[in-house]
Order: structure tokens, then sequence, then C-alpha cells
């Protein structure tokens, strides 16, 4: 299937590429990895009349770790994530994301970026995102704007970016002592988007869990934190009865719907063992 | 409204008028009449269109040809160079292929992993070709060829020939 008629611009800065969002407004989409854009303009679900390609702005695309955080450029690939040694040592939970997202081809492509402006409940890197309480940092026609990642996800395909806004980096918290992390997904196929994903990040000390964040994936209409299971961590011992309800929190409060990838019932169950695994192996890794 | 795309295929530079919403592989079949990179689905979802783009496996049905501007791609029909490249040798003589509409798609995307890991193991293999699907073989043949290439391209690198270039 042929996408519909659009301009194409390929700006070599921030700037102008910001200038060509602002003059086009809604008529305008930033074209990234493609990997969610191109089909839905193949399905013509998606008829931007104006392309900003931003894959020709240098120094967007770099994993860097600082003082204070992680920064990964928003044009950085999935394929990057996914090889990178210090990602794989110090931040388990999104090399779990990285290597169940689409498949290696599609990695190559597709961009940490593109996942999270898409804002699909559907999409891994969001549930990740939200466990890590990731910053992200966006440029407007007003300079930087920080934003959290718990104020970024508005509802299905919606951010809380403006339309001449882009996304530039996401920062990650350093892992700090006695953090663990994981991602766990199911999937019907590989390459294929979850059943349900869970994705958690947690600190313990001294054997009683002192903070936990959740994310789910494509269990809800937007990408959504499951803060009951988390509150039903925090402050206890990370226990068979603890993490069953911690499960049974997660699966009362997500919002699943029936479909090709199973019933809401079966969903929900899911939700529930997958927390519960998630769980275990992050704390698995917190003495790793 | 079309614009001039220069890039290098297969090591010769071509250099074409396009429409922006010319996806890759309409410009690779159509435009360039090379007909071995195949269109299976509408979905991003089958790897036949599957090319190298600067040395990278990626799927040319979901890249306009303008984002291709000033790179370098290879298709199936640049492997053959002083008779069949190792990979192609490998689905020919492991029995790779059945009805054959994958294998171009497969041979790209197995041509990209070998550079980046040159002695893969099974599994790795499989990892790399995951986003490419056949019907017909049920992959056990096509891992084998995927496996006779990377040893054949190993002794090749171990054995010096006449016809290698010697470079300083
Ligand atoms: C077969 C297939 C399977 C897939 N399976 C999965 C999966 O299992 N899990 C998963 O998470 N994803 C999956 N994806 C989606 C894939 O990861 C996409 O690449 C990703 O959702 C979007 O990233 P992109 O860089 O390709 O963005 P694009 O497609 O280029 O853009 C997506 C949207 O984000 C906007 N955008 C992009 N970058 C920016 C920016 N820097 N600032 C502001 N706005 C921006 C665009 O305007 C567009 O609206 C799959 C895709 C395919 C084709």
């Amino acid at each position: 299937m042929i996408p519909g008629k659009f301009e194409y611009f390929a700006p070599s800065s921030v700037k102008e590429a910001i200038g060509l969002l602002d003059r086009y407004g809604e008529d305008a989409k930033i074209l990234a990895g493609g990997q969610s854009l191109i089909p839905a303009m193949r399905f013509r679900l998606a008829q931007p009349e104006i392309l900003v390609d931003i894959n020709r702005i240098e120094g967007l695309d770099y994993i860097r770790e600082l003082d204070d955080y992680l920064a990964i450029g928003a044009m950085t690939r999935e394929a990057s994530l996914e090889k990178s040694a210090l990602i794989s040592q110090r931040y388990p939970l999104l090399a779990d994301t990285a290597k169940v997202i689409a498949d290696p081809l599609v990695r190559n492509m597709a961009t940490v970026g593109g996942n999270l402006a898409h804002a699909d409940p559907a999409n891994d890197h969001p549930a990740t995102m939200l466990a890590y309480d990731a910053t992200l940092v966006a440029e407007g026609p007003d300079g930087d704007t920080i934003i959290g990642i718990d104020d970024f996800f508005l509802g299905l395909f919606e951010t809380s970016l403006a339309k001449d806004q882009i996304l530039k980096e996401i920062r990650l918290p350093k892992p700090g002592p006695g953090s663990g992390g994981a991602y766990l997904k199911i999937e019907r196929k590989v390459g294929d988007y979850a059943v349900v994903g869970v994705a958690i990040q947690l600190t313990v000390e001294n054997g009683t869990v002192t903070a936990a964040r959740i994310g789910l994936t494509n269990v809800a209409g937007a990408p959504m934190r499951a803060k009951n299971a988390e509150a039903a961590l925090i402050g206890n011992a990370p226990t068979g009865d603890i993490l069953e309800k911690a499960g049974q929190a997660a699966a009362a409060e997500c919002e699943p719907w029936s479909d090709l990838r199973g019933s809401e019932e079966y969903k929900r169950d899911m939700v529930r063992i997958v927390t519960k695994r998630a769980i275990r192996k992050a704390v698995e890794r917190v003495g790793a | 409204m079309g614009r001039t795309v220069k890039l290098t295929v297969n090591g010769q530079e071509v250099s074409r008028e396009v429409e922006p919403r010319l996806l890759l592989v309409h410009f690779i079949r159509e435009d360039l009449n090379l007909t071995g990179t195949h269109i299976g689905c509408d979905t991003t979802s089958c790897g036949a269109c599957t090319i190298n783009m600067d040395g990278k496996a990626v799927k040319s049905c979901t890249i306009f040809a303008v984002q291709a501007d000033g790179r370098s791609i290879e298709t199936i029909e640049g492997m053959a160079q002083n008779g069949l490249h190792p990979l192609q040798e490998g689905f020919w003589e492991k029995h790779g292929l059945q009805c054959g509409y994958c294998t171009p798609g497969m041979i790209m995307c197995a041509n990209a992993f070998l550079k980046e890991n040159p002695q893969p193991t099974e599994e790795e293999i499989r990892w790399a070709i995951s986003g490419n699907l056949c019907r017909c073989t049920g992959y056990v043949k096509i891992v084998e060829a995927i496996q006779y290439a990377a040893n054949k391209i190993q002794a090749q690198a171990a054995q010096p020939s006449e016809t290698k270039e010697v470079v300083a």
C-alpha cells in the first residue's frame, strides 16, 4: 500500500526542525525510525502533509553515563541499546526491554524517542521508562523543557509534547545500591506486541523493599503505572505472599480488553503472574 | 514534486528523481528493475524486502527512497561477485529454500549479521533471522545454510587465495 502525498524536509539541526514544525503546525509530523509512522501512513491511518525527517540531525544518537544519570539521545536505535555493554551491565530493565521490541530488522531503524513519543500502550518502552522514573528533555521554540515521565503520557497516542517540540533526550536515574530491575513480556510470537508486559525497578535494603515502580504494557488505553502493586511491595520483604498481593493488585488495577491476544480475564491473570515473576527477577538481580 | 536522490546501489552510483512517498522497495524494484528484493506483506512483518543500508539489515518497505539519499545500499543482486557468495552457496548446498520467496531477504539479513558476528551459535542465528518469515522450510535448513556460509567465510579468510587483494 502506498502512503498519501506529502512534502519532505530533512533538516540538519534541531532548530531548523523546530522552525518547520512551528511553520506547518498540525500538518507536519516528525519522522524518526519510521517503524510506527510509515506503517500507519501505508494504511492511511496517518496522512501528514509535511514530513520532517530528523535522521540527518547529528548528535541525537548517544548513550552516556554522567554523574547523576544515564543520558540517551532520542534517535538512539533499539539495536544500539541491545548491544550496549553499559546497558546490559547496569540497566538490566532497559536491556530486557530493547531485546523484545519488534525484531532485529525493525530494531536497526526504530528509535527510543519514537517509541515514547508514539505513546502506544502496546509499545514496551513506556512501561520501562515509567518504572525507571525517567526524565525527558524536549526542545521547542522557547528552548528546553524537562518533563517527568509521570506527566508525559496523556492517552492513546497522546503525550504532553507540543506540536513544535522535539523529544531530544531520555534520562534514567543511575542505579543506586540495592537496586534491581526486570522487564517481562508475554508475546504470541517473536516480534509481536505484548499480550501483557511488566516493567519493574526496585530497591531492597536489609531485606525490605524500600522503593518500587511498576509499569504495565498493553493492558490499558494508555501506558500506566501499577501503583497499588507498588504500594503492596514497599515496606515489605519480597516474600511469596507479598508478591502474590502485588500481582493481584496489578491485575485489579489494569484495564485490559478482549482481543486477538486474549480475553480480558486471561490478560488480567497474566498480569498477576508476570508481575510476580518480574518482581522475583528484579530481586534476584539486586544481589548480582 | 520530485526530489533527486543519489545513492550507491551494489557499488554503483545511481541518481534518480523520486516522489517523497515512494518506498525504497518500490524504488529498488520499479525504478532500478532489481526485482530480487521481494514484497511479502503490507505490515512490516515478513522481512522479504530486507536489504543492507550502510551495512545494516533493514526492511526496505518501511523506509522512503528519499531517506536513502547519500547512503549505500546492497541488494541480493550485489551478492554474487566471482561466482556465488558463500551465503548463496550455503542455501544451495544445504537446501535452505523451497519456494524461494523469503530467500533474498534471509540472505541479506544473514549478510549483515555475519559481518557483525562471524562465528555465531545456532541460537544467535535464529535470533538474527527472527524478523524474516519463511513459511516452507521450518528454518532448520536456513540455519544450516547460514552456518555453512559462516564456516566458508572463515576458511576463506584464513586461507589467502590468489584473488584476494593484499591491503597494506
Ligand atoms: C513489525 C513491527 C513490530 C513491532 N513490535 C514492537 C514491539 O514489540 N514493541 C514496541 O515497543 N514497539 C514495536 N514496534 C514499534 C517500533 O518499536 C517503532 O519503531 C516505535 O514505536 C516508533 O519508533 P520510530 O523511531 O520508528 O518512530 P516513528 O515511526 O518515526 O515515529 C512515531 C511517532 O513519534 C513521533 N516522533 C518520533 N520521534 C520523535 C521525537 N524525537 N520527538 C517528537 N516526536 C517524535 C513521530 O512524529 C510519530 O508520530 C513494532 C514495529 C513493527 C513495524
